[in-house]
């Protein structure tokens, strides 16, 4: 099938999305580690346009942006399928994955990295924006159903990577008695052996998150 | 006469095609958003009924169907709703397959798909220049610029579509530029797409209006002028000077 090899690195939760689903399939690869502070000419070539991670290589041709890479891996390696069949089940999935994206992550970042009155604000719009999500687990144990799918791979930085941004944010979001299907499934998600191999080290993400979210909080400080 | 009873005959014979396929397209007659999808379906020959929505008075049905979003396109194919309009794309093509939008090979596919995506996320940054003045303006300027640069240099190539011989997804996705593109310039007063600094953008644009469906389906651009001066003037307070 040719070689895989994912440009990436441990911390990125965009980029443990693309292992999950690589290990998910069986398929071997390579990691290959990235210091996104000194970039490589890999990666530069890889993604001229963003020069972001994750980057996947396969036959000789690169791959980035990590929703699509996830449907270039289900469309390439068909057993084991990530998304549904069903074309209405496809799009259903796809636009959950978009709004994960777009506004659950960025929602929470946002959320954990201010102070004050704007953080009460942002706040107000994460558990919005939680509150849909938890709705779609009505009636299963993962978002694919009764099985891990696509879904469950694009927010399943939740359990650890939220619970991080929380801890050194000083704010708490997911709360188990307002989101018990999403504290149900963290805790089943994360006793997936394959979703366990591809975690970073906690400590790892505390020191990055620390870094980032007083780089946020010091450039908040000095606007007028 | 024959003619205007044949008309009368197609248009029926339309709204019962799209009964029968029982596919409505909730749209805005400015958005480019819902234009992409009107075009992906008339491309495909795929019969439907348009239901033009007021965006200051929303159906009860359109926020019914898009409870999070509660925009427009909302395609709703026998009964079930579909939103976000690269999306709705997607769902199009998986369920009528005839006339491709996509490309077959996977990996042509992730590339239709990246560009299909920087289209859309960076769309709205280049939007901003017939809402913005002073200093905004000139930062909605050179952002703008540099977002065309790209696709100058990296997405276009020496094709004459993004899909090739024949349009497809990639050129629907970018299909803002090529109408409201024009008339967000008047509105702002900037000029963006000159055509020494990006001829193959320009010659696409070109290309693209050509193509049947496309030229058929395109907003009046007096309409549209009018119509995104209002709403400058409602979002700066001020008559657009």
């Amino acid at each position: 099938m040719g070689e895989v090899k994912l440009i990436a690195t441990t911390q990125s939760l965009f980029c443990a999305r693309i292992q999950w689903a690589l290990k998910f399939k069986g398929v071997e690869y390579e990691f290959i580690e990235e210091d996104l502070r000194n970039k490589s000419p890999l990666l530069l070539e890889s993604n001229r346009v963003y020069k972001k991670v994750p980057v996947l290589l396969h036959n000789g041709k690169s791959f980035p942006e990590s929703l699509i890479i996830l449907e270039y891996i289900d469309e390439v390696w068909k057993h084991n399928p990530l998304l549904p069949q069903d074309p209405s089940e496809r799009a259903l999935a796809r636009f959950w994955a978009k709004f994960s994206d777009e506004k659950v992550i960025f929602g929470a970042f946002g959320a954990c990295r201010t102070e004050g009155e704007q953080q009460e604000k942002a706040k107000e719009a994460a558990l919005e924006s939680l509150a849909f999500l938890e709705k779609q687990l009505e009636g299963k144990k993962f978002f694919g159903g009764e099985e891990l799918g696509y879904l469950d791979l694009v927010v399943g930085w939740i359990p650890l990577w939220l619970g991080v941004m929380e801890e050194i944010g000083g704010i708490k979001l997911l709360e188990e008695e307002r989101f018990p299907l999403l504290h149900e499934w963290s805790q089943n998600f994360h006793q997936i052996p394959l979703i366990k191999e591809c975690l970073p080290p906690r400590d790892n993400l505390l020191s990055y998150f620390q870094a980032s979210i007083s780089y946020h909080r010091s450039l908040a400080a000095k606007k007028p | 006469m024959i003619l205007k009873h044949f008309h009368k005959l197609n248009h029926i014979s339309q709204i019962l095609l799209s009964e029968m396929s029982g596919l409505k397209l909730h749209g805005a007659w400015v958005s480019p958003f819902v234009f992409r999808v009107k075009w992906a379906l008339k491309l495909k020959g795929i019969p439907f009924e348009y239901i033009e929505e007021d965006l200051y008075n929303k159906s009860k049905m359109l926020l019914h169907y898009n409870p999070i979003h509660k925009k427009v396109p909302v395609l709703v194919h026998g009964g079930k709703p579909i939103c976000e309009s690269m999306l709705i794309i997607e769902y199009i093509e998986e369920t009528w397959p005839q006339n491709p939008l996509l490309p077959n090979d996977p990996y042509e596919k992730a590339l239709a798909r990246f560009w299909v995506k920087f289209a859309d996320d960076k769309g709205p940054a280049v939007f901003k220049v017939y809402k913005s003045r002073g200093e905004e303006l000139e930062k909605a300027k050179e952002e703008s610029l540099e977002i065309l640069r790209t696709v100058e240099k990296h997405g276009l190539g020496d094709k004459k579509f993004f899909g090739g011989e024949e349009i497809g997804i990639v050129d629907i996705a970018f299909g803002w530029m090529v109408h409201w593109l024009g008339a967000m310039e008047e509105v702002g007063g900037v000029k963006l797409l000159e055509s020494d600094e990006f001829p193959r953008l320009h010659a696409w644009i070109n290309n693209f209006k050509e193509v049947h469906v496309i030229k058929e389906n395109l907003p009046d651009h007096h309409d549209l002028v009018a119509h995104l001066k209002v709403l400058r003037e409602r979002l700066l307070g001020q008559s657009s000077s």
